[in-house]
């Protein structure tokens, strides 16, 4: 454990889903020859803007929330080690366990062996980042126990045995009528006369898991807040199968990331003011439930908490990227993403997309891993406006930039280009000879390779036919 | 993995954990005021709740308004389960009200709604909060049934997140309910009901 210095921990290799199969660029020129997926993802994130626009009006003091969250994030990061400490004990005083898992492969098999030992084959999930982050289904699967994702779109996600493209709304580049042939394909005994109007697909729903609520004895959730002082857990939902997995089960074990500890009991009153309003658009969530260890007679009766770093610990060293960890997983700055409104979720190849994945997962993986994800935006800087806890994403995916390993040819040029422009005679050469490229017309004005990727996906600008000097010189 | 973290840190002197605070502590207004009452009410229809006003202000309400009341939400000769400590007469003749002392979930899922009372209501969301007090029972009982009667005290009713959140106890396991179960997977179009209770009735007294 105590290997860190000069080598930071990051996130393994080979399990989990932090890293895409190809870079975003290839991806995303994928999603974007898809017109029903930007459909479903424009009149999503514009619905979502909107609510949300509406509700923080409500508020005459969003912008001192906003500080304070910032302020209080922080905080806890410089404070990680003690809070971490203060939270263990508190959960253990209250009847809890807690498991420290250092990576990916340590948590799946914390988890997998706590469920082993209860003796079941079937777990229920509430829609966990964490869980997903780790790839505990697949490990589950293999270890011969069923996961059961609870979270309606979870369930569609699961059931088309597909990945999710949003972190709030995972099953957001799927329309209504997609859903019905999904739920008539995947789910047993459904009505063959089942409509696409979501009432009823919600419905089905409904029908089709409460059987499964009732039966199983074992559920695995993750985390919003864990609050050091009290031990107290907290998960925000709309549905209620989070307070069925939370309530029902005899067993329950938490996936918490280390980062989602919060200090007070008080802080939660700065959080649960945010994350609503940046997240849903709503001024509560439908559910908040929280516990405190086990209450005896109520609920479950075995409570495990499961703390994870997997890469975690290597982004706090990093001074100016350590602000990723702040986030509070609203999904503000997917919504507002010129980028992530075209290219959507699966583009960035990871469970974290939008402006927040592009500069965490880089930082779980470590850069090398993730290298496009910083260039997966434009710079335009919303995402730091509409963050509720002002992470500022910008100056992050320009910090990571700097730390992607760069190409020789990109050095040489860079060279050769700083050479040129500090010596009046050779710079003047270039102007001259830069607008002979004037009579290669519009197509023919990209780079020539190695540099054809630079102006395969950018316009140079027509070089004017005179320069600023030489019509000074004329004056 | 403690000593990772701490590492990862590089001894940096700690920032404060006492940040600045210039938000709303509170509203301006003190709890139970009609004005409050009024935002409330607005909230849970705006959420689709059922919204039951008895009296207005000042006058007494007694047990058997309320179970009047009740009887006008529930359908006659059903059977509801309660919690142990619910105030006798909120439940009007006709109406069999189990108390809960552990019941079976399977059970629990037969049953017609669920009465219980409330620990705090919070005007400016909407929401509602139980915290599993003898009146309000265990979580699984106000989480199965799929209507859910829940009878509020005007001076239950707060204004903002931060004043509830003083006003309840953190060891005690809570249900904040904003509105009947929904969700919006569905091309975010908001659907009342998929899990958790489908009707909300919420009578304030």
């Amino acid at each position: 454990m105590k290997t860190f210095l000069g080598t930071p921990a990051v996130a393994p290799r080979g399990v989990g889903f932090l890293r895409g199969d190809e870079t975003f660029p290839r991806a995303a020129r994928k999603a974007l020859a898809d017109p029903q997926l930007r459909r479903n993802l424009g009149h999503a994130t514009t619905t979502i803007r909107e609510k949300s626009g509406a509700v923080i009006a409500e508020l005459p003091d969003w912008q001192e929330l906003r500080e304070a969250g910032r302020a209080l994030k922080a905080a806890t990061m410089s404070n990680l080690v003690e809070l971490l400490e203060q939270l263990e004990t508190a959960v253990t005083k209250a009847g809890g366990t807690v498991h420290w898992a250092a990576d990916a492969h340590e948590a799946n098999r914390i988890v997998t062996d706590l469920v082993r030992a209860t003796g079941e084959r079937r777990v229920i999930k509430v829609k966990s980042m964490a869980t997903m982050e780790i790839g505990l289904n697949e490990a589950l699967e293999s270890a011969g126990i069923t996961p059961v994702e609870t979270d309606l779109a979870e369930l569609i996600v699961q059931l088309g045995h597909d990945k999710p493209s949003h972190i709030l709304v995972p099953a957001i580049h799927r329309n209504r009528s997609e859903i019905r042939e999904l739920f008539l394909r995947e789910m047993p005994g459904v009505d063959p006369s089942l409509t696409d109007d979501p009432a009823a697909l919600a419905a089905a729903a409904r029908r089709h898991l409460r059987e499964t609520f009732l039966r199983t004895k074992v559920a695995v959730s993750g985390a919003n807040f864990g609050i050091a002082e009290t031990g107290t857990l907290a998960v925000v939902e709309s549905e209620g199968n989070g307070r069925m997995c939370l309530t029902l089960p005899e067993t329950l074990i938490t996936v918490m990331g280390i980062e989602k500890v919060v200090p007070t009991w008080r802080d939660l009153e700065v959080f649960l003011q945010l994350l609503p309003r940046a997240s849903t658009g709503e001024r509560m969530n439908p559910y908040t439930s929280m516990w405190t260890g086990v209450t005896p007679g109520d609920g479950p009766q075995e409570f495990h908490l499961v703390l994870l770093d997997n890469g975690r610990s290597a982004v706090l060293a990093d001074e100016v990227g350590r602000q990723a960890l702040h986030c509070i997983r609203c999904s503000a700055c997917l919504n507002v993403c010129p980028v992530y409104e075209r290219a959507g979720g699966h583009a960035y190849g990871s469970v974290y997309p939008g402006p927040i994945g592009a500069v965490l997962s880089p930082q779980l993986t470590g850069v090398a891993d993730n290298a496009s994800l910083p260039y997966a935006s434009s710079l335009c800087g919303a995402c730091f406006d509409a963050c509720p806890v002002k992470i500022d994403i910008p100056t992050l995916l320009v910090h990571l930039r700097d730390a992607v390993p760069h190409p020789m040819a990109e050095k040489v040029v860079m060279a050769a280009a700083a050479r040129t422009m500090s010596r009046p005679r050779l710079y003047r050469a270039a102007q001259r000879a830069a607008r002979l490229s004037r009579f290669a017309g519009r197509r023919g004005r990209g780079l020539p390779p190695p540099l054809s990727g630079w102006t395969s996906s950018r316009d140079i600008p027509a070089p004017p036919p005179q320069t600023f000097r030489e019509w000074w010189a004329e004056r | 993995m403690l000593g990772r973290i701490r590492a990862a840190l590089g001894g940096a002197a700690p920032l404060p954990l006492d940040v600045p605070r210039d938000y709303r502590p509170g509203g301006e207004l003190p709890p139970g005021d009609p004005a409050l009452v009024e935002l409330l009410v607005d909230r849970l229809v705006d959420y689709r709740a059922t919204v039951h006003r008895l009296a207005g202000d000042g006058a007494t309400v007694h047990s058997g308004d309320i179970a009047a009341r009740v009887g006008e939400i529930l359908p006659s000769g059903c059977t509801v389960v309660i919690p142990p400590g619910l105030p006798p007469g909120w439940l009007p003749d006709g109406i069999v009200g189990v108390p809960d002392d552990g019941r079976s979930h399977e059970w629990l899922d037969t049953v017609a709604g669920v009465v219980t009372a409330a620990t705090v209501a919070i005007a400016e969301t909407g929401t509602i909060v139980l915290d599993g007090s003898p009146d309000q029972g265990r979580r699984v009982i106000s989480l199965l049934p799929d209507l859910h009667v829940c009878v509020l005290r005007t001076d239950q009713v707060v204004a903002s997140v931060p004043e509830a959140l003083r006003r309840l106890t953190p060891g005690r396991p809570l249900t904040w309910i904003s509105g009947p179960s929904a969700t919006s997977d569905i091309e975010l179009n908001r659907v009342e009901g998929v899990h958790g209770p489908r009707n909300l009735h919420v009578v304030i007294v």
